[in-house]
């Protein structure tokens, strides 16, 4: 029991990491963007890659830190991955959402992004192998915290937690603290007004892809530090990120970061008493209750 | 001796491209007074607002602000140039507090940013107290001076204001328009779309009347009280809009 | 050549069914603007249903209720339209987003409970033991699969012609009116969300129709059937085809099965034994790029909707 609580605010970290960015672009591009997900596996194969190409070039950084399976080489290569897949993010909004966008109608948004998803995941299959891949082959031993009950926490997982909440504080510095994060703030509740009040439209929506593709490389990073890197991981991860950002309320960043962590609490806490094969069900519940008590989610807003 | 501001000459705009709502409206806002523009429900004075604005396409016709053509311009690089824009409603961010409100509209200002916000919080005495608060705490004059605020934060040539004293008391209508009258004085210059014509029109130097998107009559505001022609305009107008 | 027409048939039959899907898509999507990103959920449904309902007694799960087909068949479509009903009754007051990410939700849970739920519906093994209508007068070759690919025919053309009656009635244009301007229709006096409501159960009840025929030509039905491949097809069809058009939904079910097919041999056939393992993945980017190329450079699709009074793209 104890040791589910603990998985889950594990699972919650890297979950709320991709809820921040999906319900940013959700409330300021008003469409639910299904190829979100696909921005953290993009984010998890290119540390992949670039973990293995800094520690050719540099082998002395394939020393690990501390008790830590994670090693120089791919902490460098978590940055690197998140510049790149923050670019990749404005790219694909550049190349095919805006024109959608200005094409269609908002709806039309839904289909390109479910077709980016295909896209994405698939080109990710054929390049890296169908197969499940790992940043290190080491076998990482638990601590144990507890002997009864037995609880294990992973030296990983830890890393994973803290520094989840460390980007998450650093991004509330930013919106509550810089006239940046009030121009992301203003846009997202009111465009128009933003713009006349001197905000550049187009380059906050910029910013937001950024924001939201480098979170969720760090998402997709740490996912697959907790399980496995696999093409599939966008397809396992969708439902529990929309999850997370309807509990939390569309567009609310604070109630992205809690939508997560209920849906990686719930999800684990589930396992004592369902099967564990329920458990991808379990996202959907949570939506089905919250639309059924609170519609809005937690912090969100009436908006039509 | 004219000395005009903006400029509206013959423009055609609306929200989708084949139906317009302006049928080539002109007119000219002159420096440091207030022009208002009346006119039945549906006439276009938020759509022409708006356009000025850059919020909304013009598909024929100019405006130019002091000579400079800014037709086309987006509206954040007009809010740069000094035309700054108060909408009717929805005119605050509601989930910044007043102060990160402030603060945003000074965001390309330049200068000492924290003295400028601290100037307009003396300014406006009852928003200092609750500068921490969220915005949507404010009763709605509140709003109307936060929004008002806002607007001078870049210190603009030209403020455009779509009905200040909509759902707000008599008393707060007052102040605020009293507020409005004042600014002038600075060398600002105000654009002004009322229905609180009474009020309005003792408070305005020039006046315009607007129709179903077209021009009707103009003058300066104390010579349009009480023209026969202008009561029809308007009633005329309001009957229509009613039906 | 009985194997080549007994081929055609067999693809005829299934392109056929799913036609009728993306019929009752058209209703949600083209003609009212409801995304539905469950489609299988609702087709799975239908297919489950008729098979529990109509199929012999089995071991260790809900079923054998052997009843007389048309019933089973009915029953399929309500057990679809119940689901439609539930989601929608919680999704279509809010935004659009909601609805997109409920009925994808559906489909999750709906494959996940059926691959686990082995006292439901058999979990991965499926449900077995359904005997096809009529299988005793008719046998189970080659003219069975004529007489059934004929009744799916003139299924597919009877909800062909309802949905035109439909389209062109008050109804329909109230669909239509709510798709384009919300507000408007609602100061009508018209509860929108009712009138979408409605147009998204009996969609899905056309899913469930579908799925239902399907299930019966395959005498079977397990998760495999259920994955959200399935919807992507389908949604492929319909963009392809023409959203908002019937005759264009038809059209783009059998041109996209037909390339699926096709491209799936063509894979098998030419591509090396080492990327044999990547058909799937190769099948799967193209039907992406097709979705995402057709929005982007004829998102009315190959056969337009006709009778348009739309605002679409000039519309914040």
């Amino acid at each position: 029991m104890i040791q589910n609580l603990i998985d889950g605010v594990l699972t919650g970290s890297y979950l709320s990491l991709g809820a921040i960015g999906l319900t940013l672009v959700m409330h300021i591009l008003r469409f639910a963007n299904f190829s979100h997900a696909e921005l953290l596996s993009l984010g998890a194969y290119a540390a992949l890659v670039f973990d293995a190409l800094v520690t050719a070039l540099a082998p002395v950084l394939a020393t690990k830190l501390g008790p830590l399976s994670l090693t120089y080489a791919l902490l460098f290569a978590i940055l690197i991955s998140m510049v790149l897949t923050g670019l990749s993010a404005v790219l694909i909004d550049r190349l095919v959402f805006k024109r959608v966008r200005e094409k269609g109608w908002e709806l039309s948004m839904v289909f390109a992004s479910f077709g980016m998803a295909l896209i994405i995941r698939n080109v990710i299959g054929l390049i890296f192998g169908l197969s499940p891949e790992l940043y290190s082959k080491d076998i990482a031993f638990a601590m144990i915290l507890s002997r009864d009950p037995l609880i294990l926490v992973k030296p990983d997982q830890v890393f994973v937690l803290v520094a989840a909440l460390a980007l998450m504080f650093v991004l509330h510095l930013i919106l509550s603290r810089t006239t940046f994060g009030y121009a992301l703030r203003a846009v997202a509740e009111n465009p128009s007004l933003a713009q006349v009040n001197g905000v550049n439209l187009a380059r906050t929506v910029m910013a937001v892809w950024l924001i939201g593709g480098s979170l969720a490389a760090v998402a997709g990073v740490f996912y697959g530090l907790s399980h496995q890197v696999i093409p599939v991981m966008g397809r396992d991860l969708v439902l529990p990120i929309f999850a997370a950002t309807i509990v939390g309320g569309i567009g609310s960043v604070y109630g992205a970061v809690l939508g997560g962590f209920i849906v990686g609490i719930a999800g684990n806490l589930a396992l004592v008493v369902l099967p564990s094969g329920y458990t991808p069900s379990i996202p959907f519940m949570l939506i089905l209750i919250v639309l059924m008590i609170r519609p809005h989610g937690l912090f969100g807003e009436a908006r039509a | 001796m004219p000395d005009p501001v903006l400029q509206v000459s013959d423009v055609t705009a609306g929200y989708v491209p084949d139906l317009p709502i302006l049928h080539g409206v002109s007119l000219t806002a002159e420096r440091g007074r207030i022009t208002l523009i009346i006119g039945p429900n549906g006439a276009g004075k938020s759509t022409l607002i708006k356009a000025i604005a850059g919020l909304i396409p013009v598909s024929a016709g100019r405006l130019t602000l002091d000579g400079q053509d800014v037709t086309h311009i987006r509206p954040d690089q007009l809010a740069a140039y000094g035309i700054a824009y108060v909408p009717q409603t929805d005119n605050i961010f509601r989930s910044l507090t007043i102060r990160q409100n402030l603060d945003l509209a000074l965001r390309r200002a330049g200068g000492d940013a924290a003295a400028r916000r601290n100037q307009l919080l003396t300014q406006f005495p009852a928003l200092a107290d609750k500068q921490h608060d969220r915005a949507g705490t404010l009763s709605g004059g509140q709003r109307q001076f936060l929004a008002i605020a806002m607007a001078l934060a870049r210190a603009p040539r030209l403020i455009l204001m779509d009905e200040p004293s909509a759902g707000l008391s008599p008393k707060a209508t007052a102040e605020v328009l009293e507020h409005a009258r004042k600014l002038t004085a600075d060398g600002v210059s105000i654009l002004l779309v009322e229905q609180n014509v009474s009020q309005a029109m003792k408070l305005a130097d020039h006046c315009y009347i607007l129709a179903e998107g077209r021009n009707q009559v103009d003058g300066p505001a104390a010579e349009l009280i009480g023209n026969k022609v202008v009561g029809e305009i308007y009633l005329g107008g309001r009957r229509m809009g009613a039906a | 050549m009985i194997g080549t027409i007994s081929y055609l048939v067999f693809f005829a039959t299934t392109a056929s069914i799913l036609a009728i899907a993306v019929l009752g898509l058209n209703l949600q999507w083209g003609n009212t603007g409801l995304f539905n990103g469950g489609v299988v959920a609702f087709f799975g449904a239908g297919a489950y249903g008729t098979l529990i309902l109509g199929g012999t007694p089995q071991d260790g799960h809900l079923g054998g209720y052997g009843l007389f087909y048309p019933l089973a068949l009915l029953g399929g479509m309500a057990a679809a339209g119940v689901m439609a009903w539930i989601v929608g009754l919680l999704t279509l007051r809010l935004r659009h987003d909601y609805l997109a990410i409920a009925t994808f939700g559906v489909a999750v849970a709906f494959e996940n409970l059926m691959r686990n739920a082995e006292w439901l519906a058999g979990g991965a093994k499926g449900v077995r033991g359904f005997e096809r209508p009529l299988r005793d007068a008719l046998g189970d070759g080659f003219l069975y699969n004529i007489a059934f690919f004929i009744t799916v025919l003139i299924i597919l053309i009877t909800v062909y012609l309802f949905l035109e009656r439909l389209v062109a009635s008050p109804f329909g244009r109230l669909l239509r009116a709510i798709r384009e301007d919300e507000e408007a229709a609602s100061s009508l006096g018209k509860s929108p969300s009712r009138i979408r409501l409605t147009a998204f159960i009996t969609g899905s009840v056309i899913l469930g129709l579908a799925g239902g025929l399907y299930g019966t030509f395959y005498a079977f039905v397990s998760p495999q059937d259920v994955l959200p491949t399935l919807t992507f097809q389908i949604w492929a069809m319909l963009i392809v085809g023409g959203a908002g058009n019937n005759r264009g939904a038809i059209f783009g079910a059998f041109l996209i099965w037909g390339a699926w097919t096709a491209s799936g041999w063509a894979l098998s056939r030419f591509a090396p034994v080492e990327a044999q393992l990547y058909t799937g993945s190769m099948q799967f980017v193209l039907i992406g790029v097709v979705i995402v190329g057709m929005l982007m450079w004829r998102p009315q699709g190959l056969l337009p909707e006709r009778l348009v009074v739309s605002q679409r793209g000039s519309k914040e």
